[in-house]
């Protein structure tokens, strides 16, 4: 499964980011996590912006991920479902994956020093979902994308 | 005698990246893995994570404790190969042979080091394996005073640990600045006030002479006459490409041993990578030893590729390194050393308040290098535009901001490289 995006439609309003950074927040409660969590959720996803362009991307779950071929520490790793996984518990924050994702979809966690990643929500992407505009679409493995 | 279709010397980053490939490939094929460490695979770029307490022996692992048996491998641990027979095919050791039918090397580095008098006392150590971290931490019990021979990415590693062990902490480097060849001057500037402020004293242009003690190490003295008490000496001054098992064979070595860009050696069915081999730098034009974990692991599958029958070739391998020291953060690719030199066009922000350096070596119109000190995020985005020679002339001030991505890009260059990423062509006109 990836997540592709659409950039004629975005219009680059981050909410993706913003609604990422909830589902991967404690208490999952947007008022929550911005006011008072300590320390504040990362989004996984980017919104790359110089208007009038706009975009979003995240982890691509390459078939040959330059991630996990420069991960020291085997935090990295693509399962058996071919996405590329993040195990927090072995990352120690030496960034080597930042340096070798082509996309920049690695970011660091200040907080904890570690890197995270999207974990497509175990399938059921927000940042799809929440989409106002529909910039964002689910593609499984080997199916084309239909041409509106 | 037990053969197998592949066997591969080494169960670290190219071992691996070999072994990971080649079972993808080939559901049936039989594999085995030899090493003379007797661990389970570990990664060794962990032992600094190790020594400082930031994480347990187990998290060292480079892989699950089931991964042989998932992958269907004999994992001959603690073995060392003493002899090659290319003509049959076998691989001798002291517990008896191993018939092999397609042969990857990966034996990886060894520590280099210089001869000095003195240097064969105890509490002297490298600091490139498990056997290294276990010897420092058992000896750290009694050390107050360390000294680190050594300031490049190794020996700093191992120098801001001690440091944060509570030992004081001197490091000796023979050039005029740490990480010498690694990053340019105004890095190894940022790095040794890194130190510094820590704690940690340098001592550049100068090296050890002569290491003093009885039985344990207890000073060493310098080339100028200074003499550093020390109770531990570390000696991390890098790794040499470890080629002892195939000296003198038909196989050619260079520094390391050579190989194509099949990373095929120049005997028929053995193949080599990582830290013992040469492969070819297409920045640097030429084959050299990179001795890092992602082009091991690279190599590694790479070879597997060959090992199988599937034409494959590593065309953009580049020295790269990401590299922390207390709370500086470094990310360097390429031919970043250069500067005003002929051919190169330098592009810098330099922000000394914030620690922000961001460094950008072009050469026609290419991105050749470039270094981010202090802000690295999205640093593989500079480095896709380097390993895929994208022209950046058009937009290269933008280079420097520290959000720099793809929107900065021209749109044909863009939808280009994303082509697999994005949906194009969804709005119509009217
Ligand atoms: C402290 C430290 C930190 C590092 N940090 C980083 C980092 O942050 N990023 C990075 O990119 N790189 C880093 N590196 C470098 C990285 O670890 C190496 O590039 C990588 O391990 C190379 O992998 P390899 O498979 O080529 O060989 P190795 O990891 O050296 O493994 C080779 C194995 O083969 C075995 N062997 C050799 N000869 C024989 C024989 N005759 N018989 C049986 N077994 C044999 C060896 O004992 C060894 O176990 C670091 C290295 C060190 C030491």
């Amino acid at each position: 499964m990836r997540i592709l995006s659409k950039p004629e439609v975005c219009i680059g309003c981050h909410l993706c980011e913003i609604w990422c950074a909830v589902a991967h927040s404690r208490s999952k409660d947007i008022i929550k996590a911005f006011l008072y969590e300590e320390p504040k959720p990362v989004s996984r996803i980017v919104v790359e912006d110089r208007m009038p362009v706009s975009f979003a991307i995240q982890c691509r779950n390459c078939d040959e991920p330059e991630c996990v071929t420069a991960c020291i520490s085997g935090a990295l790793y693509k399962d058996i479902d071919g996405r590329v996984v993040h195990d927090s518990s072995k990352c120690v924050g030496c960034y080597s994956c930042v340096m070798a994702c082509p996309y920049g979809s690695i970011r660091i966690d200040k907080s904890t020093q570690k890197v995270v990643k999207c974990d497509l929500c175990d399938g059921d992407p927000v940042c799809v979902r929440i989409c106002p505009n529909d910039a964002l679409m689910i593609v499984e493995e080997g199916e084309a994308y239909e041409e509106v | 005698m037990k053969k197998y279709d592949f066997v591969i010397i080494g169960n670290s980053a190219g071992g691996i990246g070999c072994v990971e490939t080649l079972r993808t490939l080939d559901k049936d094929a039989s594999i085995a893995v030899i090493s003379d460490e007797k661990y389970h695979t570990y990664s060794r770029a962990l032992i600094p994570y190790y020594l400082d307490g930031k994480i347990e022996f187990d998290k060292m692992y480079y892989r699950p404790l089931d991964f042989y048996e998932r992958m269907r491998v004999d994992a001959l641990l603690g073995i060392r190969i003493t002899e090659i027979d290319f003509d049959k095919k076998i691989l001798k050791s002291d517990d008896g042979v191993v018939g092999y039918g397609k042969l990857l090397l990966a034996t990886g580095g060894k520590p280099f080091v210089p001869p000095i008098e003195g240097i064969d006392k105890k509490k002297v150590f490298t600091f490139v394996k498990m056997d290294d971290v276990i010897g420092i931490k058992d000896a750290l019990q009694s050390a107050e005073k360390a000294v680190v021979l050594g300031g490049g990415v190794i020996g700093l590693m191992v120098a801001e640990v001690l440091k944060k062990r509570g030992l004081e902490v001197t490091v000796v480097e023979l050039a005029d600045r740490v990480l010498a060849p690694v990053v340019d001057r105004t890095t190894s500037m940022f790095v040794e006030d890194a130190f510094r402020e820590n704690g940690v004293k340098i001592i550049t242009g100068n090296t050890i002479k002569k290491v003093l003690g009885k039985e344990n190490v207890e000073s060493v003295v310098l080339e100028d006459g200074t003499e550093i008490p020390a109770d531990l000496l570390v000696v991390g001054i890098g790794v040499m490409p470890r080629i002892e098992l195939v000296k003198d064979t038909a196989i050619e070595t260079n520094r390391g041993i050579v190989v194509n860009s099949r990373m095929e050696t120049t005997v028929k069915d053995v193949y080599a990578c990582g830290d013992c081999a040469e492969v070819y730098d297409f920045l640097f034009d030429a084959k050299r030893p990179l001795p890092l974990w992602p082009i091991a692991y690279a190599g590694g599958r790479i070879a597997a590729f060959n090992m199988c029958g599937i034409d494959r070739e590593y065309t953009n391998a580049i020295a790269m390194n990401a590299m922390h020291f207390f709370d500086l953060y470094i990310i360097n690719a390429g031919l970043n050393v250069a500067d005003d030199e002929e051919g190169y066009e330098i592009l810098k922000k330099f922000d000394e308040e914030n620690r922000i350096y961001r460094k950008i070596v072009l050469r026609e119109g290419k991105i050749a290098g470039m270094i981010l000190v202090g802000e690295v995020e999205r640093a593989g985005v500079i480095i896709n535009l380097m390993r895929r020679e994208v022209d950046v002339i058009s937009f290269k001030e933008r280079l420097l901001d520290g959000d720099f991505g793809y929107a900065d890009l021209p749109e044909s260059i863009r939808w280009r490289l994303l082509y697999n990423d994005v949906i194009l062509g969804v709005v119509r006109e009217p």
